[in-house]
């Protein structure tokens, strides 16, 4: 089914736009607003896994929680199996809820202190299904041996386990309701190295039995190449770069994601002495005051003077590429120059 | 958590110990004398006789051990008795009587009881009721004027003492508009509709403005654990899960606020034995912080000896009992 390209993709975001008012004063005013995402788009095909890259706070998790409408987003389309969820609300988003899942980055935080691990796995169970009191708790049991949890641990509490078995109470807790699409908000960050790969195995082991189709977020770009089938690159509540993570890795076209690559170790000693790190030199810009024009700007080594006036769009680069850089803007750089306004940044 | 409890109950007796002896010893030092209330026509030779009569001739340890035999093991074989109606011993024992009214202290309480637990006790049980909810939804509903009256309500509660909202209550619904007495009738009994109606008139006042005191203090307790627990990860878990507002709001936040909420009300519970000494003053409520201050007041050192270390008791009582009420209520917290 993934060489139909007239099939609607699972998940299809459009625009999508997350911005956090801030407020100061004595009175509250609305100062501003932090633009946590700002016109996304990609979509995932069912059965893939769309990693999603970035440093920190530049709204992966952001888009990540906007998407399964954790957020109200301020604007933009959702659209899971051709259906627009962004702007769904009470009961209508609580009755889709099933289909989409998420797994968090904190396993300790994210699991209610005074639940035990049965009942916080079979919570969503019965606010969505009804089944009897037997049903319900094979159906508990069997995912607890989907995710390699003792069955012994049943009655037990959050807080008496690991890291590693807190975050597969956490999948298992996802997987309860069938989902078709998880978001893995970073799952393997709060874990040690050992665990981290357990957990990702379980996970593509899940996928490759259950169908699932994820979005991983990440910054481990070593984890997110072996996960993901595509990787799309995040900076500052923008795409840089999306495309197969083979191509991607290879030849990188964004100047931010060469940085980012550049910038993983390597585990062959030889290759490892030869690595060139592109080092960026400032700080990643507030969000709440983005550069105007391309927002990497103000740190990409091969900025030229488009870039500070224009907003780069994404470009098709052709097998699935996309990348927003005027670099890769051959075709209209001459043409559109003398005509582009200064002030054309949103 | 039984182990705990019995290791926390035998650590308790020789706390209690010395928490009786330094009452006995500062109420020994205070200068009130029991007999400055007498009338001034009775001489000093006379005066001297009372006080050796009340057994002041003797030395500080005799009269301490000798309360100490009184309270600890005379007044509960007294109440044993009464209770169960056997006879132990010669039924002639010592017990701790009270200078003032020369009957004995625990008879004293046991009629003052009544009255506080109704009032105060009521008073306190309708405050964790307004400010549970109060707390619960201003905030859930931070910054919205529900929120804005709520923090107001417990600014004016906190702020204002009992003794001004007490009087304003008496003004407005008693002197000018005239519906609720301002006096406590003690001897009104409740035999049908009608007396049932007058009691709940006298007890109108002293309750809300007790309530108010209470609410208010409670209401922000619960609010800042609400807050506290709205912003937890588990919170967006359960809403990823597609669990309802109100079971996420009820059942997620609101269980796991309430575990320190529940140990801040099970610590006021012995205040509400302690009586409210000013709003039972202005209300003329003859509870328990009323015998209190008129004890204080004519030097009737068993009567507010017993009565403070019964308070003792009951802080060091319900102290223990939130210690466990968190180890029952928070899974994570475990004794032993």
């Amino acid at each position: 089914m993934f060489d139909d390209p007239a099939r609607e993709p699972l998940l299809r975001v459009e625009g999508l736009k997350m911005h956090f008012p801030i407020y100061r004063g004595v009175f509250r005013r609305r100062a501003g607003e932090v633009r946590a995402v700002d016109d996304l788009s990609f979509e995932i095909t069912a059965g893939e896994t769309l990693g999603l890259v970035g440093e920190s706070g530049c709204g992966k998790s952001t888009t990540g929680r906007a998407i399964l409408r954790l957020y109200e987003p301020t604007a933009g389309s959702i659209r899971l199996e051709g259906r627009e969820i962004a702007t769904l609300e009470g009961g209508a988003l609580r009755a889709i809820r099933p289909e989409m899942q998420m797994i968090f980055q904190d396993p300790q935080a994210s699991l209610n202190p005074r639940m035990t691990v049965g009942s916080i796995i079979a919570e969503p169970l019965d606010e969505h299904g009804r089944l009897s009191r037997s049903a319900r708790r094979a159906r508990v049991m069997a995912l607890m041996d989907a995710v390699g949890l003792n069955r012994s641990f049943v009655n037990r509490y959050p807080h008496e386990f690991s890291g590693g078995q807190r975050q597969r109470i956490g999948i298992a807790r996802a997987l309860a309701l069938n989902p078709k699409f998880i978001v893995c908000d970073e799952p393997i960050a709060a874990l040690d190295v050992s665990i981290q790969a357990q957990v990702v195995n379980l996970l593509e082991d899940l996928q490759d039995r259950l169908g699932l189709t994820y979005l991983f977020i990440s910054h481990d770009l070593s984890m997110v190449r072996h996960i993901a089938d595509r990787v799309a690159v995040m900076y500052l509540g923008r795409l840089a770069e999306i495309g197969p993570t083979q191509a991607l890795f290879a030849r990188p076209l964004h100047p931010y994601t060469e940085a980012l690559i550049s910038a993983v170790p390597s585990p062959d000693p030889d290759a490892e002495a030869g690595r060139k790190r592109i080092i960026l030199k400032g700080d990643v810009p507030s969000p709440a005051k983005p550069p105007a024009g391309c927002v990497f700007h103000t740190r990409c080594p091969k900025v030229f003077d488009r870039c500070r006036k224009e907003v780069p769009q994404l470009l098709d680069k052709g097998d699935g590429r996309r990348v927003a850089c005027h670099l890769h803007d051959d075709s209209v750089v001459h043409v559109r120059e003398d005509v582009a306004e200064p002030g054309a940044a949103i | 958590m039984l182990t705990y409890t019995l290791r926390r109950l035998l650590f308790a007796i020789p706390t209690l110990l010395v928490i009786s002896f330094i009452i006995f010893a500062l109420l020994d030092l205070s200068p009130g004398d029991p007999t400055a209330n007498l009338p001034m026509t009775i001489p000093p030779e006379v005066r001297e006789k009372i006080r050796e009569s009340l057994g002041l001739g003797q030395p500080f340890h005799i009269r301490y051990l000798l309360w100490m035999q009184q309270f600890f093991i005379n007044e509960p074989l007294n109440l044993l008795e009464k209770w169960t109606g056997w006879t132990i011993g010669d039924g002639n024992r010592l017990r701790v009587i009270s200078w003032q009214t020369r009957s004995p202290v625990v008879d004293l309480i046991v009629q003052r009881l009544p009255q506080t637990l109704w009032v105060v006790g009521l008073a306190y049980l309708i405050g964790v009721l307004i400010a549970i909810p109060l707390g619960v939804i201003s905030a859930y509903r931070q910054y919205s004027w529900i929120d804005q009256f709520a923090t107001l309500f417990s600014m004016i509660g906190f702020s204002v003492p009992t003794f001004f909202t007490g009087l304003a209550l008496i003004v407005i619904f008693s002197v000018k508009l005239q519906w609720l007495p301002t006096i406590y009738d003690t001897n009104l009994r409740v035999t049908d509709a009608h007396t049932f109606w007058l009691q709940i008139k006298q007890m109108i006042m002293p309750v809300s403005v007790l309530a108010l005191y209470n609410a208010a203090q409670i209401s922000r307790y619960m609010r800042a654990a609400m807050l506290d627990n709205l912003s937890q990860d588990y919170v967006r878990t359960a809403r990823a899960k597609g669990m309802s507002e109100r079971s996420v709001l009820l059942v997620h936040v609101l269980r796991n606020s309430l575990i320190p909420v529940v140990t801040v009300i099970a610590l006021g519970v012995p205040t509400i034995f302690g009586g409210a000494i000013i709003t039972e003053q202005i209300f003329r409520v003859n509870g328990l912080g009323q015998l209190l201050i008129s004890g204080i007041q004519s030097a009737d050192m068993p009567l507010v000896q017993t009565l403070t270390f019964i308070f003792a008791v009951l802080i060091v009582f319900f102290n223990l009992i939130a210690d466990v009420l968190y180890g029952i209520l928070d899974p994570r917290i475990r004794y032993d």
